[in-house]
């Protein structure tokens, strides 16, 4: 592994083949590098493992990048608790087993739980909502880090609000460890559905919706003008067959997150890969259906009642 | 003229639309039919596992092979140039690359992401400002062959390569905002 700090010497005094060299020394986590790490993500599926097992099945199945943590969702809204980041040595050992991006959770405003999974060389900080928030008011300032961040929205504001925080990825929430789709779908069409209606605002209305959102005026007026987000948006949350992915990719999520769909399922090892086939092909209908036959019974899942512990409802 | 980009999964929007700038159709590329009327090819970054896999179940992965073997102009970013490879070091055992390009490439070997970064590039017969290098958890590419042209180095390694039509970065150049590479690629090897 490269050495983070290691600077290229090279300058223009050095003879013969020198035109070819390089010639400054190496910027590392820039916006550029941690928002291209995502676009590298795209079109893809990030699975969330347990274990250094699950995660070569996930890896063997195609995943883009696994998601490190100690139980998945759906365990944690069962067996209450306060939920933490993981283990460091369990990072370390599915860190170990695979070749893809390893991610792993912090608490939200949990900067000390992100200085570790930092020094891990964990390739993706998920500030998120599944554990247990450890700020009432603030996130992560996530500009100070070299690692880059992802964090979950249900509207447009939060998006905003955690990229000015320095976010390089977004994901919708939807409702973590549920198996239903149904919040997912929602929170995509609340921030796509923003989109689309800012870019036909005119330059006053602008302001209006930047007081709106709880969002700075120069996010807003780029998203008016870029008509998306400026950083990738993934959707993650309730996300259970083949169909779902294929469902929020053409809602307009760039990539699936997967928590408990796939290790809850009957058949974790074909449901990971139908998924991923689904999240390529999901304008297909044919390969949709065709990577959909046989799987077996996918999770169980749960409708949730109001009165319910909403994960989604973490975050400010 | 018609440019394909290999969407199986990565960044291969980026490529769409460095193209779409430069006044080229360019078409997504994820089943076989959509290859064979392509006049030249893009192979985006993304995970390398995962678009091996997708090259196997899409059916891609031998005509993909027959295509740029039989001299189609082929631009390979990142993990395209790992897919594209005779040798993978520190890959999966079943990772299988195309041998297309006689190179060994030696998968994150400038680190995990917080080692990734960027950094300008003298690039052979582009003139003006440097070009905006980014690699994100790039390849090192370990050795290459006789045949092969080295048009970028960092660090004395190659980064950017030529082997007959087939050009390969471990940067990149559709993540810069600088569109004269992919111009440059067009026009010597499509143009021409």
């Amino acid at each position: 592994m490269a050495d983070p700090v290691e600077t290229d010497n090279t300058d223009e005094t050095l003879p013969s083949d020198a035109t070819l060299q390089s010639v400054d020394t190496r910027a590392t986590g820039t916006a550029t590098v941690k928002r291209g790490l995502a676009e590298m993500l795209r079109g893809g599926v990030i699975m969330d493992v347990v274990d250094a097992t699950q995660a070569k099945i996930a890896e063997d199945a195609g995943a883009v990048a696994v998601m490190a943590l100690e139980r998945v969702p759906s365990d944690i809204r069962r067996d209450g608790g306060i939920a933490r980041m993981s283990d460091p040595a369990m990072i370390e050992a599915i860190q170990a087993e695979v070749t893809i991006p390893v991610m792993a959770k912090c608490r939200i405003g949990h900067f000390a739980e992100a200085q570790v999974l930092e020094s891990l060389g964990v390739d993706f900080i998920d500030e998120s909502e599944v554990l247990t928030p450890a700020d009432e008011a603030y996130h992560v300032d996530k500009w100070s880090f070299t690692a880059p961040f992802v964090c979950g929205a249900t509207n447009l504001g939060e998006a905003l609000r955690r990229i000015s925080e320095g976010a390089a990825l977004i994901r919708s929430k939807g409702e973590a460890g549920t198996g239903n789709i149904v919040e997912a779908v929602r929170h995509l069409r609340s921030i796509l559905g923003d989109i689309r209606r800012i870019t036909v605002a005119d330059d006053e209305e602008l302001y209006g919706w930047a007081k709106e959102l709880r969002a700075p005026i120069d996010l807003v007026q780029e998203v008016a003008e870029l008509g998306e987000l400026p950083v990738p948006l993934f959707c993650a949350g309730g996300i259970a067959t083949p169909a779902d992915a294929s469902l929020v990719m053409q809602l307009g999520a760039q990539s699936v997150f997967v928590g408990s769909g796939i290790f809850k399922s009957d058949d974790p090892a074909s449901r990971a890969k139908a998924i991923v086939e689904a999240t390529t092909h999901y304008v297909d209908p044919a390969i949709v259906a065709k990577v959909s036959r046989g799987l077996g019974d996918a999770m169980r899942g749960i409708q949730l009642a109001p009165s319910d512990t909403h994960l989604a409802d973490r975050g400010w | 003229m018609k440019v394909g980009v290999l969407a199986l999964q990565g960044a291969f929007r980026e490529h769409r639309e460095v193209l779409d700038a430069l006044g080229c159709e360019a078409i997504e590329v994820r089943v076989p039919q959509q290859l064979e009327s392509v006049d030249a090819l893009f192979l985006p970054g993304g995970e390398s596992t995962t678009i091996g896999k997708l090259l196997d179940s899409s059916g891609l992965r031998a005509p993909l092979r027959e295509r740029v073997a039989g001299g189609l102009p082929t631009f390979a970013t990142c993990a395209g140039l790992i897919v594209l490879a005779s040798d993978v070091l520190d890959g999966r055992a079943d990772q299988e690359p195309l041998s297309l390009l006689d190179v060994a490439v030696r998968r994150n070997g400038y680190g995990r992401q917080v080692a990734s970064f960027e950094v300008p590039l003298r690039v052979e017969g582009l003139t003006g400002a440097p070009f905006p290098g980014v690699f994100i958890r790039a390849p090192v590419i370990e050795r290459s062959g006789d045949g092969v042209e080295v048009l970028a180095r960092h660090d004395d390694r190659p980064v950017l390569i030529r082997q007959g039509r087939v050009w390969a970065a471990s940067f990149h150049p559709e993540l810069s905002g600088d569109l004269r590479l992919h111009q440059r690629f067009l026009q010597q090897e499509v143009a021409a």
